[in-house]
């Protein structure tokens, strides 16, 4: 970015005064660092999106057709039908207050309109407004305001300030959900033809690749063969990684930044490792090559679209069921959504380890297990051999993914895999982990480089408490399950809290794991040197 | 200035009142009249809004997990933070409506230099609410004992245990003093903590003001400006039978908080205070999170354009053969 960078110091100055302003005053102001980029045309137009258009958010014209005002509210309205959340969100909250300050984004910028009562008046008013007797008569004494072409600026500036990572209904004492309230809004702005790009872009390369980065299937093939080289190079030992192969036993699906991010594919290693090792029968496949989902950004069709591949993959392969890769997004939609939107999965069969045994009787249905889940059952049942002492240059402390803390309740697998596999482990705050964990404040699909300071404001809880346990513990590192964690807490951690690294919890059971015929490990999965097993002069 | 208007708003029902029955003497108006009114539009809008609601269907299960998923054996799990069966949804919700679960992990936040933020327990609203719904309940059985003859056991008891400290003459009611001092508390923090100040609406102060109103005249017909308990329990006994009568010696007092009542039932419906049929309608709360053991059906799980396997191989048969990856078709 050609951007100066604010420095954090600057950055830390957080003013919390709300100011007198009225925040029915729909002023927003797009300046660089704090907004997204409009979706490329091309991407809006692959996906069927109506009013695709090329556009961004400075425009003072945003190109609006002539019945906007009618979308909306017919919009609105067919969600407040297909809803009950919207519905019983948008009548019930009594402003008490309890969300505002469990906002990252309220907390990094002390904007009002960043705490979550406000996010969701900014769509409450107009629903008074526009839906009820009251509002219709009072107007704004009932706390009703006209819906103006400044409402839908606004609007697109404020839900595309919030991660939909659930922290605040957490607290809310009716469980009012802002990410419902985000997603509904995000939808209705792209009735409107306001999409941003690295929603669309991702989605559009995913509905025709199978993944977000728009990997052919050569490519996956190529990224696959590569790792299977590099693993060898570290460990001694070749793995055999399947790719597309009928009648295998699992299906192995990823996220994609995990065979081409980093620090995500020292991860992608750990796990190939280790499927190698207790000789899983499994696959991955090129057209689910994405377990991600940023359809779940965009509109519910969207996410279903995406999610789709899964279960056809699994039919098509002919696999008993599925183990799904460290994601946090990912698996909101695979807990809570692809069932519903996707199943029955009547052809799959309920999840057996074939190592353990073990049941997973909590995927009975979707049959699709977390790999953490998997993982830890492999470790209690002491299918695989670890040396902890080969993470001892780690210092870790673990972060929870929004999703699979707040979605999901995954929490106790990942630390007992966390503590199977490495010496030093210290936890964060209190405040700041399981249900209460803070967002890596570039989810949902605002992880852009053009919104660089917002994330960073976003991001300043969780790069707080990383900088407690530096400061306490010395911690080094940052294991997390979360494709998005992995590509956007680098630069956060960078920018609040240097020295600090990010990995992936199952690149440390990488590092952990003694594989049979392996050779004597003197690096990491990174190819970096392990302390005290360099190799040596007189050897 | 919203604090202001809902103050007038407030004020002006009491001068309606006062005027309404001190001057122009419509006692049946405001004794009868209005309350049946209120009532009325109490219970026809409270089942109206209820299966309004209900009416929209809850496509996705989408419960807040607030602790550890059920998931191996050997993991304990958290059955009321985030239950995973029915019988565990219940206890949520229980917790949730009873002790106001949520509200009891508040926490406040500050940031220092550093920059340092810390995190502290904030518990003064959960105790203000619970207080404040409590003693609001607890007062509301008490009134019951104008509505029944004999008075059943159970009444009086919470009479009894309410004025547990008997402070003078008549027995001062704890609920009393809780009510309105945690109202008072709920007040200040909207008007003093500039945060709060920006969100609350005209609605948030209307709600407290007619409450306050109520239990002040409340305070005041019990303490201060005493009325003839005997002529109210005839004409609250006289509304029950549907036989409505006005009996002499009530003050202008107790029309007042009458009618107060009458505008908080009538209000109720169409307010913020319908989260108190809206907290058992919550999905992110009143749903189990056993997502991956039970499907859940959306009605309305539309038919969205999907790409095919088939349609990938198509475009992409080539390089996939070239790649030596297997195909359907060659």
């Amino acid at each position: 970015m050609a951007d100066k960078v604010i420095p954090p110091e600057e950055l830390a100055k957080v003013d919390y005064n709300p100011g007198s302003r009225d925040w029915m005053d729909p002023t927003v102001e797009f300046r660089r660092g704090i907004y997204n980029y409009g979706a490329v045309p091309a991407s809006t137009a692959y996906l069927g999106q109506p009013f695709s258009k090329k556009w961004q958010p400075i425009d003072d014209d945003w190109q609006l057709p002539d019945n906007w005002e009618e979308i909306i509210r017919n919009g609105f309205k067919e969600r407040l039908d297909k809803y009950r959340s919207l519905k019983v969100f948008m009548d019930i909250c009594v402003r008490c207050g309890a969300c505002a300050d469990k906002c990252h984004f309220y907390i990094g910028s002390g904007d009002p309109k960043n705490m979550p009562v406000l996010r969701a008046e900014l769509m409450r008013s107009i629903y008074r407004n526009d839906f009820t007797t009251v509002g219709k008569i009072f107007g704004k004494l009932a706390g009703g305001r006209k819906l103006t072409k400044d409402v839908i600026k606004e609007w697109f500036s404020y839900f595309y300030q919030c991660t939909e990572c659930r922290r605040c209904s957490v607290f809310c004492p009716y469980g009012i959900d802002t990410a419902e309230i985000t997603m509904m809004g995000r939808e209705l702005l792209n009735l409107l033809g306001l999409d941003i790009d690295w929603i669309s872009t991702p989605a559009a390369n995913c509905f025709r690749t199978g993944n977000h980065l728009g990997i052919q299937p050569h490519g996956f093939k190529d990224s696959v063969d590569f790792a299977v080289d590099d693993l060898e190079e570290i460990v001694g030992v070749r793995v055999d990684a399947p790719v597309n192969k009928k009648g295998a036993e699992i299906l192995f699906v990823v996220p994609s930044a995990d065979y081409f991010g980093d620090p995500h594919y020292f991860g992608f290693l750990g796990y190939m490792s280790l499927f190698h090792e207790i000789g899983l029968d499994y696959t991955f496949s090129t057209f689910a090559s994405e377990g991600g989902n940023f359809g779940l950004f965009h509109s519910s069709d969207m996410m279903k679209r995406l999610n789709s591949k899964i279960y056809m993959e699994a039919k098509r392969l002919g696999v008993k069921w599925i183990i799904g890769a460290e994601c946090g997004h990912m698996w909101r939609v695979l807990h809570q959504y692809m069932d519903t939107m996707n199943g029955p999965a009547d052809f799959l069969e309920a999840p057996v380890s074939p190592i353990t045994g073990t049941r997973f009787e909590n995927a009975s249905s979707t049959k699709m297990v977390h790999i953490a889940e998997f993982t830890a059952d492999l470790i209690k049942h002491k299918k695989i051999k670890l040396d902890k002492s080969r993470n001892d240059n780690v210092r870790a402390t673990f972060h929870d993914s929004c999703n699979p803390a707040r979605a999901m309740g995954l929490l106790d697998e990942p630390r007992y895999v966390m503590n199977a596999v490495c010496n030093n482990f210290f936890e964060m705050p209190d405040n700041t982990i399981r249900e209460q964990t803070f967002c890596c404040g570039s989810g949902s699909g605002v992880g852009t480089d053009e919104n660089f300071e917002m994330r960073m404001r976003g991001g300043l809880p969780r790069a707080n408490a990383v900088k407690y346990v530096q400061e306490k513990h010395d911690v080094n590192m940052l294991a997390c399950i979360c494709a998005i964690d992995k590509a956007t807490l680098p630069p956060l951690l960078e920018y609040w809290v240097p020295g600090v690294e990010v990995c992936a919890l199952h690149e440390l059971v990488g590092n952990a794991l003694v594989m049979k015929d392996e050779k004597k490990r003197t690096t990491d999965l990174r190819q970096e040197p392990l302390p005290g097993m360099e190799v040596t002069e007189d050897e | 200035m919203n604090a202001v208007i809902a103050f007038f708003v407030v004020l002006a029902l009491v001068v309606v009142a006062w005027l309404g029955v001190g001057t122009a003497d419509l006692r049946f108006l405001f004794g009868v009249i209005l309350p049946y009114a209120g009532l009325g539009l109490f219970v026809v809008g409270i089942v109206y809004r209820i299966l309004h609601w209900a009416a929209s269907p809850v496509p996705f299960r989408i419960p807040t997990s607030c602790g550890q998923q059920k998931s191996l054996p050997w993991i304990k799990s958290a059955k009321l933070d985030n239950p995973h069966s029915f019988l565990g949804t219940v206890g949520r919700m229980a917790l949730e409506v009873l002790c106001f679960r949520s509200l009891m992990r508040n926490t406040s936040s500050e940031l220092r230099e550093g920059p340092k933020i810390g995190y502290g327990p904030n518990l003064w609203l959960w105790v203000a609410g619970l207080a404040f719904h409590w003693s609001f309940l607890v007062i509301l059985i008490r009134h019951f004992r104008y509505f029944t003859e004999p008075v059943p056991a159970v009444i009086a008891i919470v009479g009894e245990l309410d004025g547990f400290f008997q402070v003078g003459l008549p027995i001062l009611y704890l609920t009393d003093i809780f009510v309105v001092g945690a109202l008072t508390y709920l007040f200040l923090r909207r008007v003093f903590i500039p945060q709060m100040r920006t969100i609350s609406l005209v609605a948030d102060y209307l709600a407290l003001f007619l409450l306050l109103g109520i239990t002040t005249t409340g305070v005041l017909l019990r303490y201060f400006t005493k009325t003839d308990i005997v002529a109210v329990k005839e004409l609250a006994m006289g509304l029950m039978s549907f036989n409505p009568v006005i009996p002499d010696g009530i003050g202008v007092m107790f029309f007042i908080h009458l009618f107060l009542v009458s505008c908080l039932l009538a209000y109720f419906p169409i307010s913020k205070l319908m989260h108190m049929g809206g907290v058992f309608l919550s999905p992110t709360r009143n749903l189990a999170n056993n997502n991956r053991v039970r499907r859940h059906i959306n009605p309305w799980n539309p038919k969205v354009k999907l790409h095919t396997y088939e349609e990938y191989e198509d475009e992409f048969r080539d390089v996939m053969k070239e790649a030596g990856l297997p195909l359907e078709k060659e």
